[in-house]
């Protein structure tokens, strides 16, 4: 790195959005100096827990099954957000993502057939061999050879803009500051879910509890930096990414192994041993992601699953052992809940559950009657045990707010006019096409796109 | 099996620990055989653990890709916790058991044996000849290396040797084979072998992504396995000149040393030279494997290794280069004086490897095949549990 020279491109963050930005600026002929807040040892922010993205695809291809069409893609956008989207941006998203897979190959990722325990998602999203951790190795090795200069434990702590434009960047580090100066911006630096006290602005004490599923990192610091100088955010600035996952999970960084999918196997109880909702009301790869939401809404932000032995071993298996009991008065003595309520709860529940047959791949005929809240499908008596119960908390994947960008990832301020020099990619600005919901796999896709176009337009800018 | 003891308490715990977090991930599963079968599943024994350890080729690709790796908080060292769950699984299976403690200290174990080797070797020499005899040139023409040993009194002492390990290799593999066979009680079927023979012969799952595996770095390389090849197909082909030669000399009357070949002359001028030619091959790769391997090993992050291998892996590979840089010398010097000390250091040498194999590292090859004939078989035979 070198401090005084003004370098063609300044990338903050060290992602996937980052490094598809600083391979492509690089290749292009910019110098490019990219500064990662994290240490080394956890470069890589939330794209380190990634395991695919979602690609376009009219036939089989690679590793991906059949077809995936540009219109059932944006079908599909369009149903989880709401219409919250922007059609011109995510459709030019979708459709580069009928190509990127070959560029992704050629600066060192792998990919893989869909893993055990995720077919629904092998037509759809393409995996990464190794996962995210792989992904963001197999770039730094390349951002490396290519020659940008890559600095770790380098938050950067302000950035100075000047009429719309960009001029320079502080950074921390080892407790110096340093200010670089480059021709052009690229904002990569993710969301803020990390940021307990800004998440307590929209949720209040509720987010003491709240796990946070990725990266330490995210603080969200540069989006408040950019907000606060005149650019124009998107996205509900109260709504975050939120599924129920194993209240034992680490504050930070349990990534994926922590989630628990045996809801819609058994029952969800809250602290007072009683149900809060239809635990099946869908398939849970299409429910999964609103349980956050409803355990936060939970006196203390808690919830158990509750399963008996039938269901045992028919659903990914989770990270941390059952709570297990050969009774539910047992179980509710290790659980810290009032037995006698469980055991009327799950009596109410098993009662009213109507003779159908169980099948887990369908949406079957196995619901309760005249019970509220109902279990609409896969409702089986609680009977068998043992019993097993995992306990639950929101578990908070990325926040929505964001800037707002062009088709060409130019950051749009405040008058609706593009900034000449200040672009973003990534979590940053995903929220411009995804502002509420989610598609699995869809984030590295907005920051793989993004991220090449946001390099090649600074590498634009800076020779224009 | 109740008489085997266990592996170490916390080791099964820490190996049942990483099972479970990777079980839930399942990122790396394209990697090797070890995640499939993990994911055949869900809880995870001490005799599961036991067998997906000597599934593991310790490419060590598992590591770098793991957002769990230290210092992140769940510590997870996938590679490292099943290389120290192998050792155990050495000291387990070997018999007698009362020899498994020298799997602790094989380096040293190694050179003693070796340098007792030469002791009996020399021994055996001087009940069957005089010194005078030991001291002289012998030509080709006396029958050289025999002049001071007998050819009866050699075969005699290796086929023995040979014999002993054969049983004790087929002891350990039996261990194993009872010892983490409760997954499933369906036979085994031809193509199992074929598929645990091809996959053992190709080192197939060594190769990591297309461009080779993480060792001794992060870097994607294919060293590994090539060194690898070269040790053992280099001692296979030593092994495969012992047996022509013997057949030659006992089966065609085609005794002695066998000559320098003739390509002049054609397949005649070769053809009793092929145990020369085999074990010069054969030789040369163990000179070249081993020491590859040495100086990988050499390099590698200390993060992935299990220290107290080091002596077991380095005496291995040390004796296996001796073995070849000896016989080599004997080739050479073979109608000198030197002829009686080459002759005690060689067969010393030899006898010290063939000794020390069923307790050092030559096992991992017995129980990695062993592993891999279970995984063909569960292939066929199991489904991978947790479906969404
Ligand atoms: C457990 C988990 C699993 C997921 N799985 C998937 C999946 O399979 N597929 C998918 O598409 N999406 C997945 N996501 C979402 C996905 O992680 C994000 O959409 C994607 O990683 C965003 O990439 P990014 O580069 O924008 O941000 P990040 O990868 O989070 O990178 C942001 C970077 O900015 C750095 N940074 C922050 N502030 C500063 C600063 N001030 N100065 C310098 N650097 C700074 C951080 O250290 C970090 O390196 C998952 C998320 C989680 C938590
Ligand atoms: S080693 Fe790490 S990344 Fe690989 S499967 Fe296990 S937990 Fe996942
Ligand atoms: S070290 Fe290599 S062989 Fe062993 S489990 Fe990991 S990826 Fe598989």
């Amino acid at each position: 790195m070198d401090l005084t020279r003004t370098y063609d491109v300044l990338i903050v963050g060290g992602g996937n959005a980052a490094l598809c930005a600083a391979i492509t600026a690089r290749r292009a002929g910019a110098s490019v100096l990219l500064l990662e807040g994290a240490p080394k040892d956890f470069r890589g922010g939330n794209s380190r827990h990634t395991r695919n993205l979602r690609c376009m695809h009219d036939h089989p291809a690679d590793v991906l099954t059949d077809s995936y069409s540009e219109s059932e893609y944006w079908e599909d956008l369009l149903k989880v957000t709401g219409g919250e989207t922007n059609e011109q941006l995510a459709r030019m998203t979708i459709r580069h993502s009928a190509h990127c897979r070959e560029w992704m190959v050629r600066h060192g990722v792998r990919f893989q057939p869909s893993l055990g325990g995720t077919l629904h998602l092998s037509r759809t999203n393409a995996f990464f061999l190794g996962g995210g951790k792989f992904l963001v190795n197999a770039y730094y090795r390349t951002a490396e050879k290519l020659g940008v200069d890559i600095e770790y434990n380098s938050e950067v702590v302000e950035l100075k803009i000047k009429d719309n434009t960009f001029t320079s960047a502080v950074f921390a580090r080892k407790g110096f500051t340093h200010e670089v100066h480059a021709k052009t911006l690229i904002a990569a630096a993710g969301g803020f879910q990390s940021n307990i006290a800004w998440l307590k602005e929209a949720w209040g004490e509720a987010a003491n509890n709240f796990i946070i599923r990725g990266t330490p990192y995210d603080k969200g610091n540069i989006l408040r930096f950019l907000m606060d100088q005149g650019v124009k955010s998107v996205g509900d600035p109260t709504q975050c990414h939120a599924v129920a996952i194993d209240a034992r999970a680490p504050n930070f960084d349990g990534g994926i192994v922590t989630r628990v999918d045996c809801v819609s196997l058994g029952i969800v109880v809250n602290r007072h041993a009683l149900r809060f909702y239809d635990e099946g009301e869908d398939f849970w790869p299409k429910r999964y992601a609103i349980w956050g939401r409803l355990v936060a809404g939970q006196p203390d932000q808690i919830g158990y699953s509750i399963i008996d032995a039938k269901a045992m071993g028919t659903f990914m298996p989770p990270v941390f052992p059952p709570i297990e009991a050969t009774s539910l008065k047992e179980l509710a003595a290790k659980l810290n809940l009032d037995p006698d309520t469980l055991s009327q709860t799950v009596a109410k529940f098993n009662a009213a559950i109507k003779p159908g047959n169980f099948n887990h791949n369908v949406l079957d005929d196995c619901s309760t009657a005249g019970l509220t809240p109902p279990k609409s499908h896969w409702a089986r008596p609680l009977d068998t045990p043992p019993f097993y119960a995992y306990p639950l908390r929101p578990g908070i994947t990325f926040t929505y707010l964001g800037v707002k960008v062009n088709e060409r990832a130019q950051i749009i301020m405040q008058d609706d006019k593009p900034s000449h020099n200040m672009f973003a990619a990534g979590e940053i600005m995903a929220g411009n096409i995804l502002g509420k919901g989610y598609l699995a796999g869809f984030g590295m896709t907005i920051g793989t796109i993004f991220g090449r176009i946001a390099g090649e337009e600074a590498v634009k800018h800076v020779n224009a | 099996m109740s008489t085997l003891e266990s592996i170490p308490r916390e080791l099964v715990l820490e190996g049942e620990r990483v099972m479970r977090l990777c079980n839930a991930c399942r990122y790396c599963e394209g990697f090797c055989a070890v995640f499939p079968a993990m994911e055949r599943r869900i809880n995870f024994t001490e005799k599961d653990l036991n067998y997906l350890a000597n599934l593991c080729h310790n490419c060590t690709e598992c590591y770098y890709a793991c957002q769990f790796a230290p210092p992140q908080v769940f510590e997870l060292n996938f590679p490292k916790t099943l290389a120290e769950i192998r050792l155990e699984t050495y000291r387990k299976y070997a018999w007698p058991g009362a020899f498994a403690a020298l799997f602790r200290r094989n380096g040293l174990a190694t050179g003693v044996v070796s340098v007792a080797g030469l002791f009996v070797i020399l021994a055996i020499m001087l009940a069957g000849r005089t010194p005078r005899a030991l001291l002289a040139a012998h030509s080709d023409a006396e029958g050289a290396f025999y002049a001071v040993m007998s050819h009866q009194a050699m075969v005699a002492t290796f086929a023995t040797v040979a014999l002993l390990i054969c049983g004790v290799f087929a002891i350990g593999f039996a261990r194993f084979w009872r010892d983490t066979g409760v997954s499933n009680a369906q036979p085994l079927v031809a193509s199992d072998l074929l598929q645990a023979i091809s996959d053992t012969l190709g080192l197939k799952h060594l190769d990591g992504t297309d461009n080779g595996c993480a060792y001794p770095d992060e870097l994607p390389s294919n060293t590994r396995r090539v060194f690898h090849h070269l040790t053992f197909y280099g001692f296979g082909l030593c092994l495969a000149a012992t047996a022509v030669g013997t057949v030659f000399h006992y089966g065609l009357g085609w005794e002695g040393p066998p000559p320098i070949p003739d390509f002049a002359r054609g397949g005649a001028g070769v053809v009793r030279s092929l145990p020369l030619l085999l074990g010069s091959l054969g030789g040369i790769g163990l000179l070249l494997g081993p020491a590859g391997l040495l100086w990988l090993k050499s390099r590698r992050n200390s993060l992935l290794v299990d220290p107290r291998q080091n002596g077991m892996d380095a005496g291995f590979l040390v004796s296996l280069m001796l073995t070849s840089l000896s016989g080599f010398l004997l080739t050479v010097f073979r109608e000198t004086p030197a002829l009686s000390a080459l002759v005690v250091v060689h067969l010393g040498v030899v006898l010290g490897l063939f000794v020390t194999m069923p307790y050092g590292k030559f096992v991992h090859g017995i129980y990695r095949f062993g592993a891999l004939l279970r995984n063909a078989k569960e292939q066929r035979t199991m489904q991978k549990l947790g479906a969404e």
